[in-house]
């Protein structure tokens, strides 16, 4: 909201700073987003206020005029073209060297006077714009009656406008009169609040109108009175300038004064043309489904019955706490004005405004909460300015309507339990004085018990803490030590897969990886290019109501395209190799419940391998990089694995293995697909290693299977073995890996694959090279040509292996 | 005295043809002509000590031997002058342009949100805290009602929210997290008794238009701590800890009121401006006040404690939700939150 500083001024004496205030109300109040000074370049030397004597026409030119202007020191006669100059005005005058915005260009300028069609001025009169204060420049500004000639102009309409933002539970700080209040507490200075005095005549409200409700649950309280003989015009220049400085558009004196009434108070008011409400009745009621009523703005209504309306004797004429309706407003022929204001159920104010999209300045007051309290204070201080400023007579009384009426609140709150809460101590004199100042009662019956009476328009403070903090923000947190917590350690909240989540982070990065974080949510057509239609799970992804943009309405339940669509972003400006990858959740759907969360790291790579510095890289990463990936990293967590070949939707054939232990598969590995590459605009190898968290966690050992080195040398022999050319190698490592003879294990690891001259059709030979060593004893030739002859046995059987050249 | 003559004449032969000797390959050759098994001359010299005269014979040993000491001594000699020459050689002839660049070795990082959560973890787990994780599809009674914003509250409007598209009993109850706020109550509810401490991380989503400092996925670390004697002075000095660990130890931090329907008394904490450390008026950081918004916190409500099943006139506790994307901003002066999920490796390399 808009806060006046001299609105503020009514209530409380300010002598801080501006930013001073500004920066104790952050700290206790509410959030001071900024503020415009209004005047800061009026220099009070050279811009007044002046009254005009006398406007004669100027000789030379029929759109201009000679005014004369008392300016409090004596008559200046200035050139002016303003259409809306009158005598008897009080106005802003200028003179030379005044830093103004000029009204044609809008920059700033000092003031530089010289003859207008041959005619000398002595200043200016000004307009909202050449004083910054509006765009309006067609006519001058006209101030209020009572300025005196003479006076700075900064100190007649010079101002400071805050701009705050408030929460949600704080209704009453949408009324100035809240902010005094808070000021005052902060400050300590007193409170100052208006005058609701009024007279009324010998007529009651009651015999004008009857008031019922029939939806007491919503509605806690109606109060209308009336005024009659009003007198519809402009509202007074100063609460003019007050609805325009709070963001508000004068319309009349009627509905000026309800506006100000709420932007003071925080209570809105609602006027009905008095001759309008038929059968001199309010009914305030629930909406018959299907109801209709033309708003204010002109737009026809459709409720539902559960959104309250005020109706008088035969239809709706205002949805309660939102809007009136047309056939009762305010025109310029109203003599008698029915003048409402009541309390309404927040949540049925918030969701009537949200159904209806309607929300006004009544609705997000109500909807915060306001104290039922509140409508009768209004309601004077309406009638003592209806009678001020709108010249009407108030009836006697105010029909009141209270079903909802509580005893007042009491709320113990003990010193003890205010040192439990903040962790210090706050002095009796300091909370008494504190919660005075809010409006509070506060009485100490025993030493360090309060009963505390919370103000009507505080609905927010219901419990013991709520006035705890009330104390403690106007004490100041400042004052709170930094302490640490004591006590007992809690029980560790055990999760090994995100353990190994994070783990597999650590181990891609240690492996060369980038990671990457991308949109968890995504489209249909992103997820097919590598989710198929046949995966059910996969292809029905859980969408979003509400997407922030189309491309963003499915859960994803793979991460493959999220990673290839950055890698093809990132092809376009990195020549060499590439290598992402992203550990994050497949949401896949569960019938009746929530998805399931399913954490896979997803990691991609290809490109151009790093070069032999100073030659270029020449040679690409292919699948035996994925599959090094996979392995480093398995073989890191202890997790012992075996690769199978596979097909999956969207890796290529012959080039795609699934990752597996014992027969529990724990990941996949493969070239993207040419064709589904394609649809990333990627042309070149890609290749995808994704671990799955959940799967890899169950075989996770506790700690690594360790053996110490052995004392004794390891003898090394190479082995050159002839087999079928479709024979897998790496079942051939495997099990030369796993031969055990005796204490002898056997090292291995393949050095060459070859098919060619000198091996036959249709077979390869493999070359291994192999490492004996026995933890026992030193190794001699003849045990290690035991232990081979065995392994030849084996892989004779198992494979139809030969030795080459043996 | 025609051997001694010979022994002479060899000894300045061989010395000569050692100083010419260029290389080890050379020295080698040198080595067997003069001090070859079979038919190296020095060798068949000492050899011939048999055929001198017995009364010559002990002066000619001498001499001969003296000849073989001198020849091997300076064999020893010019080897090692050749290898220090070829040291020599080997830093001026051969030396590397040492500016020219290594090979690249490959590298991966973290990303930097990742590389900040896990920072912002460390130091609340050095107070104590564990990590407890919660799912980012969310009931609405965990997200709103179960933290005290029920429908129609004005407060839902803190949090615009991202709707699943699903029905259950004709309404939709599912929706993506706005806050890591509903794993307070996961947790509770799952804790029979004091104490909690406990962080959650995770992303929440927002429905709201994305600029420089606002994404719609966003990710939050909540804190969550309940106990016997727990004071918001307790937050006060978390917090402030926390903000050193992250910011520097020469951070000074400021409460400011606050509203956030499941905590009372709640707080907004600032840090002191460390860029312009309160002397820029055009400080883009802190825009002149000296003071950078940094979290949200406050004291559990009581009601959350009671639900909860503890008794709220003994059991107190605090909370506080970070925002993971802005103190990654703010720690490395980041100017656009969009960076993060752009994945520009360009960007990311460099954290
Ligand atoms: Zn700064």
């Amino acid at each position: 909201m808009k806060l006046s500083l001299n609105w503020l001024r009514d209530f409380v004496d300010v002598d801080l700073p501006v930013a001073e205030l500004a920066s104790r109300l952050i700290d206790a109040t509410a959030e001071v987003e900024g503020w415009e000074t209004i005047g800061a370049n009026w220099d009070p030397e050279r811009i007044r206020v002046a009254e005009v004597v006398e406007v004669a026409p100027h000789p030379n030119a029929d759109r201009l005029r000679l005014v004369t202007v008392n300016d409090g020191e004596g008559r200046q006669q200035v050139v002016c073209g303003a259409p809306n100059v009158a005598v008897g005005q009080k106005i802003a005058f200028a003179t030379e060297g005044a830093e103004l915005v000029d009204g044609h260009t809008g920059e700033r300028a000092r003031l530089k006077l010289r003859p207008i069609r041959g005619v000398d001025s002595a200043g200016m009169v000004l307009s909202e714009k050449e004083l910054g204060l509006s765009d309006d420049h067609e006519g001058i500004l006209v101030l209020a009656p009572d300025a005196v000639p003479g006076r700075p102009l900064v100190e007649q309409l010079g101002d400071v406008v805050f701009d705050i933002s408030t929460w949600a539970n704080r209704a009453d700080l949408l009324g100035v009169m809240g902010f005094g209040r808070e000021t005052a507490a902060i400050t300590g200075k007193p409170l100052r609040e208006p005058s609701t005095a009024h007279g009324e005549s010998a007529r009651k409200a009651s015999e004008f109108v009857e008031v019922s409700i029939e939806a007491p649950d919503l509605c806690p309280r109606y109060t209308a009175s009336v005024i009659e003989n009003v007198t519809i015009g402009p509202s007074p220049a100063w609460m003019q300038e007050r609805l325009i400085r709070a963001g508000q558009r004068p319309i009349n004196n009627v509905v000026d004064i309800t506006n100000y009434v709420m932007l003071e108070t925080g209570q809105p008011l609602h006027a009905f043309d008095y001759d309008f409400v038929r059968g001199k009745r309010i009914v305030v009621r629930r909406a018959e489904e299907g109801e209709r009523l033309l708003t204010l703005d002109d737009v026809e209504r459709v409720f539902d019955s559960e959104m309250l309306l005020i109706c008088d004797g035969e239809g709706p004429v205002a949805v309660g706490g939102v809007k009136g309706g047309g056939n009762s407003e305010v025109t310029e022929k109203t003599r008698t004005i029915l003048l409402e204001a009541a309390n309404f159920r927040a949540g049925s104010v918030r969701r009537t405004s949200t159904y209806l999209k309607l929300r006004t300045e009544a609705s997000l007051r109500f909807e915060k909460g306001l104290g039922a309290e509140v409508p009768e204070y209004a309601q004077h201080r309406a009638l003592h300015l209806f009678e001020q400023l709108a010249g009407g007579t108030p009836a006697a009384g105010i029909v009141d309507v209270y079903p909802g009426a509580k005893p007042p609140r009491t709320i113990a709150v003990t010193s003890a339990r205010i040192e439990q809460v903040l962790g210090i101590a706050v002095p009796a004199e300091d909370v008494r004085r504190i919660l005075a100042a809010l409006g509070f009662g506060v009485e100490e019956n025993t030493p360090g018990q309060y009963s505390v009476q919370p103000p009507d328009w505080r609905p927010d403070v219901e419990i013991a803490d709520d006035v705890i903090e009330d104390i403690g923000r106007i004490h100041g947190y400042h004052r709170l030590p930094t302490t640490m917590l004591r006590g007992q350690l809690p029980e560790p909240e055990r999760d090994p897969v995100r353990d190994l989540r994070e783990r597999l982070r650590d181990l891609a990065v240690t492996l060369g990886f980038q990671e990457t974080l991308s949109y968890t949510l995504t489209d249909r057509a992103r997820l097919a290019r590598m989710v198929p239609d046949s995966d059910s799970l996969r292809s029905e992804p859980l969408g979003v109501v509400n997407p922030v943009a189309a491309q963003h309405t499915f859960l994803r339940t793979s991460l493959r395209p999220s990673v290839l669509e950055t890698y093809a972003a990132n092809r376009h400006h990195e020549a060499g190799a590439l290598r992402i990858f992203e550990v994050g959740f497949e949401y896949l759907p569960v019938e009746g419940d929530l998805p399931h969360h399913r954490p896979v790291l997803c990691a991609v790579l290809g490109g151009l391998r790093e070069g032999r510095w100073p030659q270029a890289g020449t040679e690409r990463l292919d699948f035996y990089d994925a599959r090094g990936v996979a392995e480093a990293a398995l073989q890191r967590l202890g997790i012992p694995v075996n690769f199978t070949a596979v097909s999956e939707f969207g890796l290529l054939p012959g080039h795609t293995a699934e990752i597996r232990v014992g027969k529990d598969p724990v990941g996949i590995l493969g070239q993207i697909h040419p064709d589904n590459a394609a649809l990333f605009d990627l042309t070149e190898p890609v290749f995808l290693v994704e671990l799955w968290v959940e799967s890899l966690a169950r075989h996770l050992p506790e700690r690594p299977a360790y053996a110490a080195p052995s004392r004794f040398p390891e003898v090394r022999q190479d082995l050159a073995l002839v087999l079928d050319s479709e024979t897998p190698a790496g079942r051939v490592l495997e099990l030369v890996r796993s031969h055990r003879s005796g204490q002898v294990r056997i090292g291995a690891d393949i050095f060459d694959e070859y098919r060619g001259p000198g091996v036959p059709a249709g077979k390869k030979s493999l070359a291994i090279a192999m490492r004996f060593q026995s933890s026992e004893r030193t190794l001699t030739d003849a045990d290690v040509a035991k232990v081979q002859s065995g392994l030849v046995t084996r892989l004779a059987k198992e494979f139809g292996a030969t030795v080459r050249g043996g | 005295m025609s051997n001694v003559s010979a022994l002479e004449g060899l000894r300045e032969e061989a010395l000569a043809a050692l100083a010419a000797a260029p290389d080890e390959s050379a020295l080698e050759q040198w080595r067997i002509t003069f001090f070859g098994r079979q038919d190296g001359r020095v060798t068949a010299l000492l050899r011939a000590i048999k055929d001198v005269p017995a009364s010559e014979r002990a002066a000619y040993g001498a001499s001969a031997n003296a000849v073989k000491q001198e020849l091997e001594g300076a064999l020893e000699g010019r080897r090692e002058a050749l290898k220090q020459a070829a040291l020599r050689a080997l830093s001026t002839e051969s030396a590397l342009d040492v500016t020219l660049p290594g090979r690249p070795q490959v590298i991966g990082r973290l990303h930097p949100v990742t590389q900040t959560m896990r920072d912002c973890l460390k130091a609340f787990g050095d107070m104590g805290f564990r990590v407890a994780e919660g799912p980012e599809v969310e009931w609405d009674r965990y997200n709103f009602d179960g933290v005290r914003i029920p429908e129609d509250h004005p407060a839902r409007d803190m949090w615009d929210t991202i709707w699943v598209n699903t029905l259950i009993d004709g309404k939709r109850h599912m929706l993506l997290r706005t806050h890591t706020s509903p794993n307070q109550v996961r947790v509770l509810e799952r804790t029979p008794a004091p104490p909690v401490r406990v962080v959650v991380p995770g992303k929440c989503y927002r429905q709201e238009a994305t600029d420089a400092t606002h994404e719609w996925m966003l990710t939050q670390i909540e804190g969550l701590a309940v106990d016997e004697g727990v004071r918001m002075s307790d937050l006060k000095g978390v917090l402030y800890e926390w903000s050193r660990q992250m910011f520097g130890q020469d951070r000074k931090i400021i409460f400011h009121h606050s509203y956030f329907p499941f905590v009372e008394p709640g707080v907004e904490m600032a840090i002191d401006c460390f860029i312009c450390r309160g002397n820029g008026k055009e400080c883009r950081t802190c825009h002149g006040t000296g003071w950078i918004e940094i979290l949200g916190a406050g004291m559990v409500h009581p009601e959350i404690i009671e639900t909860a099943g503890y008794d709220s006139s003994k059991v107190t506790g605090f909370a506080f939700g970070i925002g993971v994307e802005r103190v990654a901003l703010l720690r490395w002066g980041i100017e656009d939150i969009r960076n993060f999920y752009a994945n520009d490796i360009r960007f990311l390399s460099q954290f």
